[in-house]
């Protein structure tokens, strides 16, 4: 018997409630130290408390805010540049092999630059987490434009199409189901920067939180932290897949 | 009266390779030609050329009055190369962006009427048949109403009965548009049903290896004897290797009835 649409999502369930009640065993029977792993009622505990104090809409607030501003911003560079060799041989020849090769540089390894260069304050993160946004939405963009079918873009010229209405009405289109992969990938990627951007030395948001358990020896609000990292990176990608499922609802796929 | 389409020395060559012409020929407007030849032999290069997709090497295309620019010219592929992310009207509409909103709708409607798809005009390409979605491609070759309509082998996809509607639509659009077309076949009973003129490519490089004018009833009866006879006289001059590249007016094949 096949899974119908109900029990699906109800097997995905199994695991996790199991591992859940193994760690609430563990923890609660204290055969590890509550100083390494905290019971999940303690986590939930945390967590209400820290809803009640503010102190969680603050965290996600300043770490939303930083992701918001590193995605525009990389997003909107991955877009430009992405769009443009996508377009044009010329700028792929020039720009291309200069992104391919920053994109194989650790993102990481950009921090103590970008400290340097802009500080420790939020300028650095945002950038950190705009290069990490970047370079998805970059190679995604320019490859679907570049490699459009071409019996369409014939179809465009038999059409008498400019260069110009060419791209906007055919290129972009046909590109659009990569760009949706390359900005869902560029916001798991934010996610990822903005957590280590938080960890090497914040003063609020969900890394901060992260940093401070550690510091001061409560695990209970690393774990709590690290739920929260997880639920905000899954409504991104629950809100963007929406967003974009409603511009590519045209595809002919199994899934659809 | 101007020739629909004037072709002088018309050559292609990718590198040192010639692979078609030099080709002249001359259409009269408002006929259905037809090219008939075997694969390979240049018929889609001589139609690319036609349509703007390929550039000569040589020779000279003059279409109408020779004021005709690209945009008037309407093209049917083999597939029918429907924008997926458009519905069925848009698609439809895909060559009449710059004329008013409400003409643009009058156009769509007629040419989907025509290709018996009235209703199908919010559909996805996605939700269409193969036959369906090459109707569609039709539809939007024609609402601009060109000047010329290319067809490069824009059945040869289909299953034969869905073959026979498609030609049966064709020649109704012709009658209600009068658009001189150019169509590539590789069959012989669809180039006997719908064309005027048919026109034997020989190649590479391509040639004309005939040009016949089969002057039988329409709609062709393929039963008729007339028919049946024509299908032959056009096979042996499809199998025949052209000497020196000498064309075959083949008189007796254009007085038949």
């Amino acid at each position: 018997m096949s899974p119908s649409r109900w029990t699906r999502p109800a097997l995905g369930l199994i695991v996790p409630l199991v591992l859940l009640l193994a760690w609430q065993i563990v923890a609660g029977a204290g055969l590890v130290p509550a100083s390494m792993l905290p019971s999940p009622l303690l986590v939930v505990h945390t967590l209400v408390a820290m809803a009640q104090s503010g102190e969680m809409a603050d965290a996600i607030m300043a770490t939303g805010t930083r992701l918001a501003l590193g995605f525009v911003l990389g997003a909107g560079a991955g877009t430009v540049l992405g769009a443009l060799c996508g377009v044009s041989s010329i700028a792929r020849a020039l720009l291309d092999p200069l992104m391919q090769s920053l994109r194989s540089v650790p993102s990481l390894a950009w921090v103590p630059l970008f400290i340097l260069w802009l500080g420790i304050f939020e300028a650095s993160k945002i950038t950190l987490i705009a290069v990490g946004v970047f370079f998805p939405v970059y190679l995604n963009l320019m490859s679907g434009i570049a490699n459009v079918d071409r019996k369409l873009i014939e179809v465009g010229q038999v059409h008498g199409l400019s260069r110009l209405h060419r791209l906007l009405r055919i290129q972009i289109p046909a590109a659009m189901p990569a760009y949706v992969v390359g900005l869902r990938g560029g916001a798991g990627l934010g996610w990822m920067f903005v957590s280590a951007a938080e960890l090497l030395g914040a003063t609020n948001g969900l890394g901060f939180i992260l940093d401070d358990g550690e510091q001061t020896g409560r695990p209970e609000r690393v774990v709590a932290a690290i739920l929260l990292f997880g639920l905000c990176g899954k409504v991104t990608d629950v809100v963007l897949a929406a967003i974009g499922a409603r511009l590519i609802a045209w595809q002919d796929t199994a899934a659809a | 009266m101007a020739h629909a389409l004037h072709i002088r020395g018309l050559a292609k060559s990718y590198g040192s390779k010639p692979v078609l012409g030099p080709i002249d020929l001359d259409l009269e407007p408002g006929t259905i030609t037809v090219v008939i030849g075997r694969s390979g032999c240049g018929k889609t290069t001589f139609l690319r050329c036609l349509g703007g997709l390929e550039v000569p090497t040589a020779g000279l295309i003059r279409i109408g009055d020779g004021t005709v620019r690209r945009a008037e010219i309407g093209y049917v592929f083999q597939e029918p190369r429907l924008m997926p992310w458009l519905t069925v009207s848009r698609n439809v509409s895909f060559g009449l962006s710059g004329r008013p909103a409400r003409a643009r709708g009058q156009a769509v409607a007629e040419a989907l009427a025509l290709v018996g798809l009235p209703q199908a005009g919010s559909l996805l390409p996605k939700q269409l048949s193969g036959g369906m979605a090459q109707r569609v491609a039709l539809a939007r070759a024609l609402a601009p109403g060109p000047a010329l309509i290319l067809l490069d082998e824009p059945f040869s996809a289909l299953d034969p009965f869905t073959r026979e509607q498609m030609q049966d639509h064709l020649l109704h659009l012709h009658r209600h548009y009068g658009t001189t077309m150019v169509m590539i076949t590789h069959d012989m009973d669809e180039a006997l049903t719908l064309g005027h003129r048919i026109i034997v490519m020989a190649g590479p490089p391509g040639r004309i290896a005939g040009d016949v004018a089969p002057n039988l009833a329409r709609p062709a009866e393929r039963n008729a004897s007339d028919f049946i006879e024509c299908k032959r006289r056009l096979a042996g001059l499809i199998s025949k290797r052209p000497e020196g590249g000498g064309r075959d007016h083949s008189p007796q094949l254009s007085g038949l009835t």
